[in-house]
């Protein structure tokens, strides 16, 4: 049943313990995205303010994250178990079991983002950063609109997630054929303007790992997998 | 060019084209006791060889419906059923239409094991033949009846013994037999595991699975999970009406109705 064409259930489970457990599944996905966020943020500061410190506080932050992983996944494991969840309940916890591993694999990015971050500093910058935290911005905004579109589940906010992903990937090819040219003309730049695309394509697959979430969001709302339509076609 | 593609490409299969007859239809069905309209302007058909689970809360009209499908209202003076119920066409609601023979077509299996109790196993697997008068090699047919019934293995060396010293399970199993034994197409499965342990209940599902190679088979159950488990669509009735039908895997996981999403999450009460 999809909220759009027949409105949000409003009744609540006759089970209020049920009930309880499926709001606890929202809140942790909630908290661990809001987590993420804030990581992406902090990795992309130690490299643009130069602050290894911060750098490090990310990859202890990560540890949090990985906790949340565990924790989430253990109790979609308890409601399946013990609940045998049916129609939106169902499409909840499978979202929240896939969306929990995207989110961690942002947190992962966040924290490669930070390593390189913390071997940049090290040396003289490179170039004054211009493109890279429009690209940055972009994925962060994208991981967003996809949790906002899983908190308010909202399919429309979650299409604009998917068709977001052409600027960022679009960003990524100018600014890698960018730090091309610093190479070629100079190859005492080639160890920073390798870490810098790293860095790039790490933020290019947080945008990934944003539609992941995105999609699944509408698959829970809807209860349509609009996943590889590519590969629908192809015969098994 | 166009002819060339078109010849060379694989023939259409047609049954996925046409569908097939439905083996139980059932039109516009309304089932009053006094005032009381139990089932309404019901429509809803049955593809042969297949599972149909009919689930709702209590009063919903579930068995109501289920019993109209052989008839069984017949026997209740305040009850009135308008609408048509076309097994194969032939509507048996029409006045040519015997009920003796209309349910040798479509067998009915009630909640709580009821086999005849002074009866013995294989007197009970006959018993609606001799009532209906059918004759041959009883034997055989029991033997058949019980081995479809997957309880063959377990009663064959005590036949003559009474039904009623059968476990609750086993005395299930025993009317499925006995409901075979006539040769119906079709079967009603009323609360068929209500009274019965996990172990029993496997056995009596497995067995749905089993039988629908050969009947087509129409279940009223309170258990949601069974109706996931056993069958090919659910139907979801409420306050006597039909709210919702399709495939069960769609039911579960995506209906399409506000009350079908309720029930199947546990929204009522």
């Amino acid at each position: 049943m999809s909220p759009e064409s027949s409105g949000k259930s409003p009744a609540a489970h006759t089970d209020k313990a049920f009930e309880a457990d499926l709001r606890e599944v929202r809140e942790k996905l909630l908290a661990m995205g809001g987590k993420v966020e804030e990581q992406i943020a902090k990795s992309m500061r130690a490299l643009t303010e130069r602050d290894s410190e911060l750098g490090e506080l990310v990859m202890e932050g990560d540890l949090e994250i990985n906790r949340l992983e565990v924790d989430i996944d253990d109790l979609c494991r308890r409601i399946l178990a013990l609940r045998q969840p049916a129609a939106s309940d169902l499409r909840l916890i499978t979202t929240g079991l896939k969306i929990v591993t995207d989110l961690e694999r942002i947190g992962d990015e966040a924290v490669n983002i930070a390593e390189r971050a913390i071997e940049l500093n090290q040396a003289p910058p490179l170039a004054t950063y211009v493109d890279l935290p429009r690209l940055a911005e972009l994925a962060q905004e994208q991981v967003k609109k996809a949790l906002d579109a899983f908190v308010r589940a909202d399919p429309k906010t979650a299409e604009e997630v998917l068709q977001s992903d052409d600027q960022l990937d679009d960003l990524f090819v100018k600014i890698f054929n960018e730090l091309l040219g610093f190479m070629m003309e100079d190859s005492r730049t080639i160890r920073r303007a390798t870490a810098l695309v790293s860095i790039c394509k790490y933020l290019e697959r947080i945008g990934d790992h944003a539609m992941n979430v995105a999609e699944m969001v509408i698959y829970m709302v809807r209860g349509t997998d609009v996943r590889h339509p590519k590969s629908r076609a192809v015969p098994v | 060019m166009n002819a060339v593609a078109a010849s060379s490409a694989p023939a259409p299969i047609a049954s996925a084209e046409v569908p097939a007859p439905a083996k139980v239809e059932v039109q516009d069905l309304n089932v009053w006791f006094g005032k009381n309209n139990a089932v309404k302007d019901t429509s809803l058909s049955v593809q042969a060889h297949t599972v149909l689970a009919v689930i709702g809360p209590s009063g919903c009209g579930k068995s109501t419906f289920l019993r109209a499908l052989n008839r069984m209202h017949d026997l209740v003076p305040a009850a009135r059923v308008t609408g048509k119920v076309l097994v194969d066409g032939q509507d048996l609601y029409t006045r040519e239409v015997d009920p003796v023979l209309l349910r040798r077509r479509v067998g009915m299996v009630f909640q709580r094991p009821n086999p005849f109790p002074t009866m013995s196993i294989e007197e009970n697997v006959a018993a609606g033949l001799v009532l209906n008068g059918i004759g041959g090699n009883h034997h055989e047919l029991v033997e058949r009846s019980l081995r479809k019934a997957a309880l063959w293995d377990e009663v064959k060396d005590r036949l003559g013994h009474a039904a009623t010293s059968l476990s609750g399970g086993q005395q299930q199993r025993l009317c499925i037999a006995r409901a075979l034994a006539i040769e119906p197409e079709v079967l009603l499965m009323d609360e068929p595991a209500s009274a019965l342990d996990p172990i029993a209940t496997a056995k009596i599902e497995e067995l749905i699975h089993e039988l629908k190679e050969h009947y087509t088979i129409i279940i009223v159950t309170h258990s949601m999970q069974q109706a996931a488990r056993v069958s090919d669509h659910t139907a979801f009735f409420y306050i006597g009406e039909l709210v919702e039908m399709g495939a069960t895997e769609q039911i579960f996981t995506n209906p399409k109705e506000r009350r079908t999403e309720d029930y199947v999450t546990g929204k009522f009460g």
